[in-house]
């Protein structure tokens, strides 16, 4: 009974994870319509900037937390501005050629600055380890995920559902054209979320080093999770990507823990049926856009 | 009625063979007789033409994305390369075309799955399958080989007479006459009724169903066709190299294949086989320059002709030839890269 | 018109070149290719190699028995249609007397034809797994294979009063090698199998596999991931208080990799392997060898560029040996039964296998100078291939 704890503890920790890492997709896909495979390579270039800080320049692993998210979303906004806005208009048969060169770039970039082999960051002791609640195994490490991603997930539903930029956002998400009659900014609205969701991405992309492990092929390896949990969550909010990350999570966990042989099965069924049952997503809006 | 006979004349005229098509075929076939060092390269590019072709069938023509068409490219190798292996059928031609039907039924028993459903669940639908698959090849690893592929494929010669060879001569000639048999068939399914009211259903799906095209029908059956073609391209890739692993289900496979139609142009059949030459030829080329960035380079291109757009490249790719082909055979053979893209 | 008819020229001088069978013996360059995955998750394997190679060379100078050595780097991202295609390019047009590389069993075994056909020796610098030398009479191996360490675990485990373990392995072909042979010689003497798991190649987090470990209360875990993951591998063993709860890892030494080992956190501390290589191995050669590949590289070398490096040691003394006569047979009659000291240790080459014969070393992780490293304390000596002695 105990273990069924722990594995459940381990997948919401786990989606948790993922859905830090692809809510930023949820966005860009779900909101604006733009298929941005690169979102990885944005988690990716987080965790680097959060190991260089920790193991060359002795940083704090709490201090640099939210620099990788700050630099990642410094970086999102230049090539926002540069290059992504000229392409929001295009196919998306265009947009995903773009962002697939994108992430190609960034894999070969950091493979010559950073090297080819894995790379860890060193946790401060405190993090380390597990203790028992009544029998349960309880990861620090994963705990202080679940903490902060659920912290997170909490302020950005108010953000989205209270403050006036959320409801801006939602206005030129639902009818751009009315919302700039309104008087919305609506590429600067645009061009602040695309930011915010780069910034997550760092943020995931930090944390999850330890548990996912942190190489250059970082975006091409769960680029498919990021569009499976955008995919089946449906882009009209984001409870919908919080609870399909969720059930990958625990599902795969789950899956790998009582039938190891079939794991992979697991999760791709799971969407399949998904899918089909749903075309448009747990939660997606039934209109086609 | 009265557009009536329009249309059909339109559409024969649009069927018929142009200079800039005729003289395109040449320059493959010269190819075979200018490099004969480089075949292995130049066959892989023929697989990947069909492979790219068969995505077009379904892409350009129906509308239909897919993000994992290498299901049927797998299913394709495995079949023929199981066949092989226990030699049920030693006949590399009789193999193959038995391999293309056994995509063929996984096509059309997929389709059911992927007609529904707007582009992005198609996506991950047919991402789904494919990666199922290779989860199932892997699983069932006492007859795929598991991780280490299907190991000893020996191949018989072709009708008897003509064996592969190390240089890979016969692999290139086979591969390229089973890519124009199959290039003039799709040729004659898009110009046909059927093909045109595949068209109809891509630029408008409702208002097809409304002029009494049954959408659905028509979907599965360019699916499963498609799914054919991929097979034939899967089953060439494991006759020629005479390997099957695990990466023929691979993601990679997909994408890199969906890069390349996108490239070289969907809708218009050359697509996919331009596509694949120019992103193999790239390829080699920055692999061979640079065998650790040579990922970097590739990103680039594909970025930069994005930024350009797709059309423009288009044209400035054309205009040498065009330049030729008016001097021949005047201003109307020009050739032109139709843009329409599904979504 | 000009152009055309130079290209002309060049397609026909390329057209009789590649019928021309090699007049090598002649020429003054020796040609190797070398074949590893420089892209894709394996790409640190072909790293190691080519920088090993590379030291090598430094070192050694790029000429041996009058020849200029030459090598042609490629990337097959450890697929094995890459592989074949490069090989068989490499062979064919650029005439290259060698091939070597190899980082994946399927990718050594897919070239294993064309080096047959060929009469070109094909080095496996990497890839593990026992049948690979079975497959071409051109084949040498200078890597290791997996049975050749986890036999020796096997025994070591039960000698030393561990009697349940639980299994995780990769799996495919070198996973399922090492978990048969430690099986064999684990229940043979006496030790009991718990729980065996098999966690696929590809596998983001290990935790659910780790989890059933912990559960099935073993004494020991027996443990291979491939030469990369390992240090994931016991970032999340920590994690999930293993070590707290006294499951030591044991094992093949691909899972404490000697170039991601200092990473890994004291959490890595007692592990017990059974490997061929340690960076910290006692002796004058290796000293040298890490403290060169370390200025060069700004890395610790690991197993994989030790085989790299014996690899391109091996061609520089066949060639000597043959006094500079690159054709296949003649190479691959100097390089069986040749005997020298690498820095893993003294190592030969089975005249009847052509697979390595070579020390394994019983290690534990220990901190040296306030960094992890495998310290040996009990060495096996000269062992051959168990997953061939067998037949």
């Amino acid at each position: 009974m105990t273990t069924l704890f722990t594995i459940l503890f381990d997948g919401v920790a786990y989606g948790m994870l993922l859905f830090v890492l692809a809510c930023g997709l949820a966005v860009t896909l779900g909101l604006m319509n733009f298929v941005n495979l690169a979102h990885g390579a944005f988690a990716m270039a987080g965790g680097y900037i959060c190991a260089v800080l920790v193991n060359n320049s002795g940083w704090p692993f709490f201090a640099a937390l939210p620099l990788a998210f700050v630099v990642s979303a410094a970086i999102g906004v230049v090539l926002e501005r540069a290059l992504y806005r000229h392409l929001y208009a295009r196919s998306h048969l265009d947009q995903v050629l773009f962002s697939i060169g994108l992430v190609f770039m960034s894999v070969a970039a950091v493979d010559y600055i950073m090297g080819s082999s894995r790379v860890f960051i060193k946790l401060p002791a405190a993090l380390e380890g597990q203790f028992d609640v009544f029998g349960v195994g309880i990861g620090r490490y994963r705990l202080m995920i679940i903490v902060i991603c659920g912290l997170l997930t909490v302020a950005l539903q108010l953000i989205l559902a209270r403050t006036r930029f959320g409801s801006r956002l939602r206005a030129a998400v639902d009818d751009p054209r009315a919302a700039i009659g309104l008087g919305i900014n609506v590429p600067q609205v645009f061009a602040i979320t695309f930011a915010f969701g780069c910034g997550l991405a760092g943020l995931g992309g930090a944390l999850s080093a330890e548990i996912l492990g942190l190489d250059p092929y970082f975006p091409l390896k769960f680029m498919i999770y990021f569009l499976i949990v955008v995919t089946v969550g449906g882009s009209s909010s984001i409870t919908g990507p919080f609870l399909a990350s969720l059930l990958l999570g625990i599902g795969d966990v789950a899956g790998k823990y009582y039938v190891p042989k079939m794991g992979p099965f697991v999760i791709y069924t799971i969407m399949i049926v998904i899918l089909i049952w749903r075309p448009n997503g747990l939660f997606g809006r039934t209109a086609a856009r | 009625m009265t557009t009536l006979p329009d249309v059909s004349t339109d559409a024969i005229a649009s069927a018929r063979w142009r200079p800039g098509e005729i003289a395109f075929w040449i320059v493959v076939v010269a190819c075979g007789f200018l490099f004969p060092s480089r075949y292995l390269i130049m066959t892989d590019i023929v697989r990947l033409a069909l492979f790219a072709l068969s995505l077009d069938l379904i892409l350009g023509y129906a509308g239909i994305v897919s993000l994992g068409h290498a299901a049927f490219f797998g299913v394709g190798a495995y079949s023929a390369g199981l066949l092989a292996l226990h030699g049920i059928i030693n006949e590399p031609v009789v193999a193959l075309v038995v391999a293309g039907f056994a995509a063929m039924v996984l096509g059309f028993f997929t389709s059911f799955l992927v007609i529904r459903g707007v582009d992005l669940t198609r996506l991950m639908v047919t991402l789904g399958i494919a990666l199922l698959l290779e989860a199932l090849a892997e699983r069932f690893s006492n007859i795929t080989g598991g991780t280490d592929g299907l190991q000893g494929i020996e191949m018989q010669p072709i009708l008897g007479r003509f064996a592969f060879d190390i240089f890979g001569k016969t692999g290139f000639f086979y591969s390229l006459i089973v890519l124009f048999l199959l290039f003039l068939l799709a040729r004659r399914i898009v110009h046909s009724p059927f093909g045109l009211s595949l068209r109809a259903i891509r630029n408008n799906p409702l208002r097809a169903a409304a002029i009494g095209i049954p959408v659905n029908r028509r979907l599965i059956a360019i699916y499963t066709v498609s799914a054919f073609y991929a097979g034939v391209a899967g089953a060439l890739f494991t006759q020629t190299t005479a390997l099957a692993s695990l990466d023929v289900f691979s993601f990679e496979r997909s994408a890199d294949l969906m890069l390349m139609l996108v490239i070289g142009g969907t809708g218009y059949l050359y697509g996919g086989l331009i596509g694949a030459v120019v992103f193999k030829m790239l390829q080699e080329l920055f692999s061979t320059i640079t065998p650790q960035y040579w990922l970097f380079w590739i990103g680039l291109v594909l970025v930069v002709i994005v930024l350009i757009g797709r059309a423009r490249i288009h044209r400035w790719a054309l205009w040498l030839p065009n330049l030729v082909i008016r001097q021949f055979a005047g201003r109307r053979a020009v050739v032109v890269v139709p843009e329409s893209d599904p979504s | 018109m000009f152009i055309r008819r130079q290209l002309l020229l060049v397609a026909g001088a390329l057209a009789v070149a590649a019928t021309v069978p090699h007049a090598r013996a002649q020429e003054e360059t020796v040609k190797i290719g070398l074949i590893v995955p420089m892209t894709g998750g394996q790409a640190s394997t072909g790293r190691q190699i080519d920088n090993a190679i590379k030291l090598y060379m430094q070192q050694k100078g790029d000429t041996v028995a009058g020849k200029k050595i030459e090598i042609i780097l490629r990337d097959d991202a450890a697929v094995p249609d890459n592989t074949k295609r490069m090989a068989q390019e490499l062979i064919v047009n650029e005439k290259v007397n060698v091939i070597a590389g190899f980082g994946v069993t399927p990718a050594a075994l897919a070239a294993a034809p064309l080096a047959t056909q060929a009469k070109v020796p094909e080095i496996v610098m990497a890839a593990g797994t026992s049948i690979i030398t079975e497959r071409s009479p051109y084949i040498v191996r200078t890597s290791f294979t997996l049975a050749q360490s986890s036999t020796i675990i096997g025994d070591w485990a039960v000698k030393n009063g561990i009697k349940k373990v639980a299994t995780l392995t990769s799996d495919y072909a070198p996973g399922n090698d090492a978990l048969a042979s430690f099986k064999e010689h684990f229940v043979a003497g006496g030790g009991e199998i718990v729980e065996e798991v098999k966690v696929p190649l590809a596998n983001p987090d290990f935790a659910p596999f780790l989890q059933r470990m912990k559960d099935s209360k073993p004494d020991a875990m027996f443990v291979f991931v491939p030469a990369g993951q390992g240090g994931n591998f016991m970032k999340q063993y920590a994690e999930r208080g293993l070590d707290k709860s006294g499951i030591k890892v044991i094992g093949p030494g691909d899972v404490m990799d000697d170039d991601l080992l200092n990473n890994m956190g004291d959490a890595a501390l007692g592990a017990v392997t059974a490997h061929l290589y340690s960076a910290a191995h006692p002796s004058q050669i290796n000293k040298e060898f890490v403290a060169a590949y370390k200025k060069a590289f700004n890395n610790r070398p690991g197993f994989m560029a030790v085989g790299g490096y014996d690899g391109i040691h091996l061609i520089y003394e066949a060639l000597k040996k043959t006094g500079g006569d690159a054709t296949g047979d003649k190479l691959i009659a100097a390089m069986k039964g040749m005997k020298w000291e690498s820095p893993r240790g003294p190592i030969s080459i089975d005249p009847e296998t052509r697979d390595i014969v070579q020390n394994i070393y019983i290690r534990k992780v220990e901190k040296v100078d306030g960094e992890l490293y495998n310290v040996e304390f009990a060495t096996f000596e000269a062992v051959k291939d168990p997953g061939k002695t067998k037949k």
